[in-house]
């Protein structure tokens, strides 16, 4: 499934320091790897290794303080902040810890959120990329449901979906089952084995060395420095442990779980 | 992202807070309505004092005794004694474009008839002031020029002095009455003017021969002025600068004297009239425009609250791609959309307003274009003080304002 002759990300010694007060903050101290299509990678460490101001970068939120950063064959350093925000509009999925949805807005239109900010997508376009992205994540039936009305599984999903609806080059993922427990991280996991399965490139980054055994690549990050960079050749199936998982069901999934089979 | 989606967005979030939205609206509905039925009545009383005017006649002179002087001041007395019988007398004898004259003489006191009495005010004239005026007699007769010549003392009297000191269907004609202890007979009943526009009744009026009231009693020698009336409102200029000719030579006045008397016109009387109206209608839209400033400062406000609340949301925004221009457009959309409905409901409410003042009796008419103003000015105050919080959001870190908590 990984494709080696296209380079989707390469960063060549990104550096990034934050200045607070007098002090210096080395948040990342020279980090290169190039990332191909279609390739899960899980990137791991300890609090404060600094997997979020990489993942920044590669989202194109953050520029490096020095370093080069390479997106689908674009340079980033260089471009403005309204260039940088279209790349993020066309290029890039990112979910995060909390989710991030509109509060009182349906499942539908938070996935449409993306396609707003691009003029190429009709309102008919947006409506229809928005609920076929929604059944791909097993949304199907809870369309027009608002968050204060979903599981956090339920809620990380439509996230997921959003990531997605602009069909982007990478998807980018920051502690993205931190919230969520067991059952439910795993059910994420099924989702995105899913999803890399289907050719997605997944930037997938925790602090549970439990979830690399799940995806196709690990990186290790220390003190903003790589200290291990491994294929993964085995990779487990979230399915499985999913399954074999203690039942210990709770009424969020009992009635997930009935009404995803009336689908 | 589309004007249309933002209207859409804007809508959603005013109406995710109702009663905030419609406390910040309130301000500017408050203000847009002050401000309307402040022009309106500015506008509507200059048309009535302008219809009152013309009804009075569009070619009334006046002269008043001393020079004009800037701000209207005139101080030195002897010079308010310019007027005399040679003038009246020299006007009558030269007039080409002047109609009719009448020398004016007034006094205010008490005026008494039987155990009633009230206060007004005499006017000594001749009998051409009421074709002047435009006058009409209801009831008996005008004194005549011979009673002019004597000094007599009859007068005409309006109906407030009418219904003042007689009882109802007493026949005030040939009953005498006491100005200053001098007994004055009726001999005409002044037909109803009303109030005027400065709020003072024309109807308290006695109109008795000047000569009396310079000879018996104000023992003076001098008139406070002379009323005339131009041939027709064409003519008027032609008939100033005629009285103007008659008054300097009867003053013996050198080329390089400065005239000692003032004529007006009606005509000007009108203009200074109405540039004194529009001076207070300005003070008072000025005023009831300050309230719009303090309104646009609530608006700002609840704009920076509301972009406060929002941080996590202008974040998320920003990473799925909004750029800093969508973030501002959409904050400058609310507050438009809160300044431009609160001033359209302060115009509806202006216009209910002007409707109960004519219903109070103040004429009142809303002026278009002041409609045209209120809604301008909204959108001025909308985006003008939208602008700040709406920079604000769009120059906030996406990285931090998804952190936001
Ligand atoms: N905006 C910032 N200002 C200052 N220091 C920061 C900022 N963001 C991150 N850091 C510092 O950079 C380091 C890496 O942080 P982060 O990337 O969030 O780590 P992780 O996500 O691995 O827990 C930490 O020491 C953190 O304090
Ligand atoms: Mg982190």
């Amino acid at each position: 499934m990984v494709n080696k002759d296209k380079v989707i990300i390469e960063l060549r010694d990104v550096k990034r320091k934050f200045i607070v007060g007098d002090e210096k903050v080395y948040a990342l101290r020279g980090v290169s790897f190039k990332i191909y299509e279609g390739e899960f990678v899980t990137i791991m460490g300890t609090s404060g290794s600094g997997k979020s101001t990489l993942l920044n970068q590669l989202g194109c939120l953050d520029t490096p303080s020095s370093g080069e950063y390479i997106l689908d064959g674009m340079s980033v350093r260089k471009m403005s902040k309204n260039q940088r925000a279209r790349l993020r509009n066309r290029k890039i999925g990112f979910v995060f810890q909390n989710y991030n949805l509109l509060p009182k807005t349906t499942s539908v239109e938070n996935v449409e959120l993306p396609l707003m900010y691009n003029k190429e997508y009709s309102a008919k376009q947006r409506k229809e990329a928005a609920i076929k992205v929604l059944k791909e994540v097993g949304l199907g039936h809870r369309l027009d449901h608002k968050p204060n009305q979903m599981s956090g599984g339920q809620m990380q999903r439509v996230a997921i979906a959003r990531a997605l609806v602009n069909n982007p080059a990478v998807i980018l993922a920051d502690e993205a089952t931190g919230n969520l427990d067991t059952r439910t991280s795993f059910e994420m996991l099924v989702l995105f084995q899913k999803l890399y399965s289907e050719g997605h490139t997944i930037i997938f980054v925790t602090h549970n060395p439990e979830l690399a055994k799940y995806s196709s690549r690990n990186i290790l990050l220390r003190d903003g420095r790589i200290v291990d960079d491994t294929i993964n050749t085995n990779i487990l199936s979230a399915k499985e442990t999913l399954d074999n998982l203690p039942v210990e069901e709770t009424v969020d999934d009992l009635i997930t779980e009935s009404e995803s089979r009336d689908d | 992202m589309s004007i249309l989606n933002l209207f859409k967005i804007a809508i959603k979030a005013l109406s995710n807070n109702k009663f905030r939205t419609f406390l910040s609206m309130l301000g500017i509905i408050i203000g847009v309505a002050a401000v309307i039925v402040m022009m309106a009545i500015g506008q509507g009383s200059k048309e009535s004092v302008r219809k009152d005017i013309s009804k009075m006649g569009t070619n009334l002179l006046s002269v008043r005794p001393g020079a004009e002087k800037m701000g209207g001041v005139r101080l030195d007395p002897s010079e308010m004694q310019t007027l005399k019988i040679a003038d009246y007398e020299a006007i009558l004898n030269n007039k080409k474009y002047i109609t009719y004259v009448s020398p004016e003489v007034t006094s205010s006191g008490q005026v008494i008839y039987g155990a009633k009495n009230t206060s007004t005010t005499i006017y000594g004239e001749s009998p051409e002031y009421l074709d002047i005026k435009k006058w009409e007699i209801a009831s008996g007769s005008c004194f005549t020029d011979e009673d002019v010549r004597k000094g007599a003392k009859v007068c005409v009297v309006g109906k407030t002095i009418v219904d003042e000191l007689f009882e109802e269907d007493t026949d005030p004609i040939d009953k005498v009455i006491r100005f200053k202890s001098i007994p004055f007979r009726i001999v005409g009943v002044l037909e109803e003017k009303g109030y005027n526009n400065w709020g003072m009744d024309q109807d308290n009026v006695i109109i008795t021969p000047y000569t009396t009231v310079m000879k018996r009693l104000l023992a003076q020698t001098f008139f406070q002025g002379i009323n005339a009336s131009a041939i027709s409102e064409e003519l008027s200029d032609k008939a100033i600068e005629e009285l103007t000719e008659i008054l300097r030579e009867s003053h013996s006045l050198k080329d390089s004297d400065e005239d000692d008397f003032t004529i007006r016109s009606q005509q000007e009387m009108m203009e200074t009239m109405s540039s004194t109206m529009d001076t207070i209608t300005i003070i008072l839209v000025v005023a009831a425009g300050f309230s719009l400033l303090v309104a646009g400062i609530g608006i700002m406000n609840i704009m920076l609250v509301s972009v406060t609340e929002r941080t996590r949301e202008i974040g998320l925004r920003m990473s799925v791609g909004a750029r800093g221009f969508d973030i501002s457009n959409q904050f400058l959309i609310e507050s438009v959309i809160i300044s431009l409905s609160g001033g359209l409901i302060g115009i509806l409410t202006g216009w209910l307003g002007t409707l109960l003042c004519n219903h109070l009796g103040f004429p009142a008419s809303i002026p278009m274009w002041s409609i045209v103003v209120s809604f301008v000015v909204c959108t001025v105050i909308g985006v003008g003080f939208g602008y700040f919080p709406a920079r604000k959001a769009a120059n906030l870190d996406p990285i931090e304002a998804i952190r936001y908590e």
